[in-house]
């Protein structure tokens, strides 16, 4: 492990009494807490930290925040690989380990690095000129090679191990950033008894006062922070986020916000989850995000050892980390002035200020020389000397060439407030020429920026405006406040003054974004070649985009194309601001809908018996069902066909508690129904049960079921288990937008109820065994019947209804009792051996008897396609009926259910086969049709088929070819009835 | 985007569904087929002030019609699909 060589003896907000270790590119190293993964490197001396996206040109620590361009790290190992890491955000932990991108073989020495030589050959857009031919080596050849040779870093390819949350919080006042403007802000809402949110993406509030050895209120501004902090923590209702970042901004004053409750440490502590994703609902928003320097455009400024000047001042007074030891400072305004007297106490020697400007005013070049550098006004950095670190500058101060020797170069080019938030709310932006940056727009929701992220750089401006905000806001949700004075700053500064300058020459590549390795001559070259709306240059460059979105880029690029094309900065605009403002895991995103918590899953109150005896589940929505039940490595045709045979031939059990149940009730219910359902249900006599077919208003099938009237004004409704939501919310809306003067009410009951089918010829014997004072002959309760009996002293209901076609019952019993009972009937059904059936036999047995189910009524299908459309009443009228009565739905053409075998009784059939005539090519233009549901039928001894076939029953005892051309099969079929299986239902009524 | 429910107040909007444009009337039963096929099919897509169901699925189960501003959002009035049928008889 390597001493601290460029930690300062003193100062420092780290912690110098504990140690933590760390590795980077497998090299040991140490640090402190209170470190970034940046500082600590900055400490020993490590300063290339990645290479380029295109040129591989060698890259080091050019920010100390989340806008950082070029310190990207894999952080941690294994699973918890987290590629694109920006360093400067990522705190120390014991046991860091941290690998550098985009090099090979080893940062040092850099194979692809020859992209730099080939640069003039990679201009912007060279990807989309050079690999457009041929078109089919797109994929294969060329993306493949850019990918390898561009890529960032390498995502885990392990699951995410950590838990991620979703928290909702609301808020009379959010206040975003913990800097001097946002301190003062949340302390005046709090103090109204607001309940205030304080969101700061750092662990320690302060802001950017944290980097420097100002004062407030006559103390170290640091001291005066955590004064502010304890202070709120004395408003009950505030509540302070740290670590905590504003992603997002959204209508209605919700915003999005990631709290990184375990990044600082090796792995999240047991059960608590490693991110936190809030979304706030805010009254009132008070945006004190700040502002983020920004570069100057020279050749060669992405030397490691070129940084920008609050960074480097950062690094020295929060850190105790000195970048180098010997610095010049090139800027084009007032702010690198200040923080001169920081650099010189850290112990850096601050050899020269390369002031873009003529003129500075005698306030700041004082400020120069107490630092004792020299001040060169009017001059440029037209060199940087050193290629793997900054070795010196050659400066053009008036005409004169100088060469000064350094190894560390501040960069200053003025400051962008943080919009990024206000703008993700619609607002435009403006461009304020007196401080070359662009500032909020007018708010389109409850929102104000104050401070720096206003463009108000001054400290006494951040201070004052935010205790300003922060109280109008708490009045304007209601809180009584008055105005707190804002505290005293003990220093006054001179106001920011700036000449903007987008390209300020020199030798060498000058960079716009180094990200993206966009140059200043790629902006021209966009801007030639008529790519010159933001929006446009963006896209054909990619400037300003990937993780840092612009956030040095941006604003620089904007004055480039100004430039180029002679129009204001204003006029041509920024481009769209898009949440998330840095960059969120997908796994927080995902939360907890991971995996089979991707959706809930719904059991059946009968679920933990089936569980219990082997069922094989298949998923219908979110419910599960029991698909077979297999018994002695019995595959799901065996059990099937066993399942099936057993029912037909004896008695079966089936669970149907996923159909949809809707209770409808009121004077007017028939009427209700009747209007609902192509066929009747006023006439329906109480008692009875009847099939229902639904259509949509476009005239097609919406869904079918059987509805049972209990009473005059009570109806019970099924649905079929897909579409039970969908029909429950079109019940609601025909009932309160369409009809709201009819007498009616309804609610969905599916999850009261369990729901049992027992089919065979012996159900009634079963059956009979466990209910009470009920007749059950086929005279008294008769095909239709329903009726509320009562069972083990609870109400019941049952219903003679069937979907396999035999002699069948439904039993309907409170959920609570459904397993119960389901034993019950298992019991009394042992001597005739009653066997569970799940959906396969369901299946099988419902297209033995031709019953139209999921596949037919796939939203294409008429009532008449179906063979129901005899049941769509003239006599009244129904959702659907004026457009099922137009041309295309009644014209006779259309495909038509029917059933199909195959010619040769060995052979099988497939679904989503198509027919064509047996001499016809297997082409689109001879399709006559396709098969919707196969099963191989018990009874039959044969595959047997539903279709939709054009001309419909009209074919019936033709032949035809089915063809799968997926699965290169083709079978010789006839054309038959769909009721395979005792077609003149005499099973049902016996 | 939070929507004001007359039942429960002002709610996220992701307890509720969309259906769309809440100004086609359905017409009567014997109306031409041209006006049935405009009331299914034809929707304007305006940018501004509009008036759209949206059903409370996952809160009371009414159906709203919601008088909103598609560009910005901005919500100005809220009534239930009933109070609004009555209003546009």
């Amino acid at each position: 492990m390597s001493g601290q060589a460029w930690r300062a003896a003193g100062g420092g907000l780290i912690d110098r009494v504990r140690t933590c270790a760390f590795r980077f590119d497998g090299v040991d190293y140490a640090g402190h807490p209170g470190d970034t993964l940046a500082s600590a490197l900055i400490a020993n001396g490590v300063h290339l930290v990645g290479r380029s996206f295109k040129y591989h040109r060698p890259r080091g620590i050019y920010t100390c925040g989340p806008e950082e361009p070029n310190a990207l790290v894999e952080l941690r190992a294994g699973a918890r690989r987290e590629p694109n890491t920006r360093a400067t955000v990522a705190e120390l932990y014991d046991g860091l380990e941290a690998r550098s991108q985009n090099r090979w073989p080893s940062l040092q020495f850099d194979v692809l690095a020859v992209n730099g030589l080939l640069s003039p050959f990679l201009p912007a857009g060279f990807y989309y000129k050079t690999f457009m031919w041929p078109a089919a080596f797109w994929e294969k050849v060329y993306e493949p090679a850019i990918r390898r040779a561009a890529g960032l870093g390498r995502a885990s390819s392990l699951p995410d191990p950590d838990r991620y949350e979703r928290e909702y919080l609301h808020c009379d006042v959010l206040v975003v950033g913990a800097g001097p403007a946002g301190l003062c802000a949340a302390l005046a809402a709090a103090r109204s008894g607001a309940r205030v949110v304080l969101a700061e993406q750092d662990h320690r509030v302060g802001g950017a006062l944290l980097g420097t050895s100002r004062t407030v209120d006559g103390r170290p501004a640091v001291a005066w922070a955590e004064q502010a902090l304890a202070d709120l923590g004395s408003c009950e209702a505030a509540t302070v986020l740290t670590r905590t970042t504003v992603v997002g901004y959204y209508d209605h004053n919700v915003l999005a916000a990631v709290e990184r409750v375990a990044d600082h440490q090796p792995a999240p502590l047991a059960h608590a989850p490693r991110q936190r994703l809030w979304r706030i609902h805010a009254g009132r928003v008070v945006l004190a995000t700040g502002a983020v320097e920004r570069p100057l455009v020279f050749g060669d400024n992405d030397r490691p050892g070129i940084m920008m000047a609050s960074a480097a001042r950062t690094y020295a007074t929060r850190y105790a980390a000195l970048p180098g030891e010997a610095a010049v400072v090139f800027t084009n305004n007032d702010s690198a002035y200040g923080g001169l007297a920081d650099l010189a106490a850290a112990g850096i020697d601050v050899r020269a200020v390369i002031d873009t400007r003529r003129d500075v005013s005698r306030d700041v070049s004082s400020m120069a020389s107490m630092a004792g550098a020299r001040c060169l006004t009017g001059s440029r950095v037209t060199r940087v000397h050193g290629r793997a670190h900054v070795a010196g500058v050659t400066v053009d101060a008036a005409g004169v060439e100088t060469r000064i020797e350094c190894d560390l170069v501040c960069v200053s080019g003025g400051w962008n407030p943080d919009v990024s938030l206000h703008s993700q709310t619609g607002v435009r932006p403006v461009w304020d020429a007196s401080i070359a940056a662009f500032v909020p727009g007018k708010p389109r929701q409850r929102e104000i920026s104050v401070g720096a992220a206003a463009g108000r750089f001054g400290l006494d401006e951040a201070l004052s405006a935010g205790a300003a905000a922060g109280a109008a806001a708490a009045r304007d949700a209601g809180f009584d406040t008055p105005d707190p004075p804002a505290p005293p700053v003990a220093e006054t500064r001179p106001a920011y003054t700036i000449e903007p300058l987008w390209r300020a020459g020199g030798r060498g590549k000058a960079l716009v974004d180094l990200q993206n390795d966009v140059t200043a001559d790629d902006v021209a070259l966009s801007a030639r070649e008529g790519f010159k709306s933001v929006e446009h240059l963006k896209r054909y460059t990619t400037l300003g985009m990937a993780t840092d979105q612009g956030k040095l880029s941006n604003v620089n690029g904007l004055g480039l194309l100004a430039d180029v094309l002679d129009r204001p900065i204003g006029d041509v605009g920024t481009t769209t601001f898009r949440p998330p403002v840095v960059p969120v895991a997908m796994g927080l995103l995902a939360g907890t809908h991971r995996g089979r918590h991707f959706q809930p899953t719904r059991r059946t109150p009968m679920h933990e018996w089936h569980a219990r005896h082997g069922a094989v589940f298949v998923e219908a929505g979110q419910w599960l069902r029991p698909r077979y039940y297999p018994r002695d490595g019995e595959d799901m045709l065996a059990a099937s066909v066993r399942e099936t045979l057993a029912t037909r031939q004896g008695v079966g059990l089936c669970d149907v508690s996923t159909l949809g149940k809707i209770d409808v009730q009121g004077a007017d219910a028939g009427e209700f129904l009747d209007r609902l359902y192509c066929n009747g249900f006023r006439s329906l006599p109480a008692g009875r049960a009847r099939y229902g077919l639904m259509l949509r208003e476009d005239g097609l099938v919406f869904d079918d079921g059987t509805t049972s009237r209990l009473a005059e004004d009570h109806y019970f409704v099924t649905t079929t288990t897909a579409e039970a939501s969908a029909v429950m919310a079109h019940m609601e809306f025909c009932h309160q937008a369409l009809w709201p003067r009819l007498d009616v009410q309804m609610v969905s009951v599916t999850e009261q109820w369990a729901s049992m089918a027992i089919a065979g010829p012996n159900s009634r014997r079963v059956l009979e065994r466990i209910v009470e004072g009920i007749d059950l002959s086929n005279d008294a309760f008769p095909f239709l019947a329903a009726r509320e009996i009562t069972l083990g002293g609870r109400t019941a209901r049952l219903f003679r209804i069937s979907f396999s076609g035999e002699l069948a019952f439904e039993l309907n019993v409170s959920a609570g009792i459904g397993e119960s009972v389901w034993q019950a009937l298992l019991d009394a059904g042992a001597g005739f051996g009653i066997t569970p059936y799940g959906t396969e036999a369901l299946g099988v047995m419902r297209i033995e008897k031709g019953h139209v189910a999921g596949p037919e009524i796939n939203g294409q299908t008429t009532a008449a396609d179906l063979g129901l459309g005899r049941m769509m009443s003239t006599k009244k009228d129904y959702v659907g009926r004026p457009l099922a009565g137009r041309a295309g739905l009644v014209d006779p053409h259309r495909p038509a259910l029917v059933g199909l075998r195959c010619v040769d009784a060995s052979d099988r059939l497939y679904a989503g086969a198509h027919l064509v005539e047996p001499d016809a090519d297997a082409t689109a233009a001879n399709d006559l049709g396709h098969v919707t549901s196969v099963t191989y039928s018990p009874m039959l001894k044969t595959w047997i088929a539903l279709a939709l076939v054009r001309g419909g029953r009209d074919r019936v005892g033709q032949r035809l070819r089915a063809v799968n051309p997926l699965r290169r099969h083709t079978a010789d079929i006839e054309v038959v009835s769909p009721h395979f299986y005792d077609p003149g239902n005499e099973r049902l009524h016996a | 985007m939070r929507i004001p429910c007359p039942h429960c107040g002002e709610r996220p909007v992701d307890e509720f569904g969309y259906l769309g444009d809440a100004t086609p009337r359905r017409p009567a039963a014997d109306a031409d087929i041209e006006a049935w096929h405009d009331y299914v099919y034809v929707r304007d897509n305006p940018r501004g002030p509009h008036h759209e169901y949206w059903h409370h699925a996952g809160g009371c189960r009414a159906w709203l019609v919601v008088h909103r501003d598609t560009a910005t959002h901005e919500i100005f009035d809220v009534v239930t699909a009933a109070e609004w049928r009555e209003r546009n008889p």
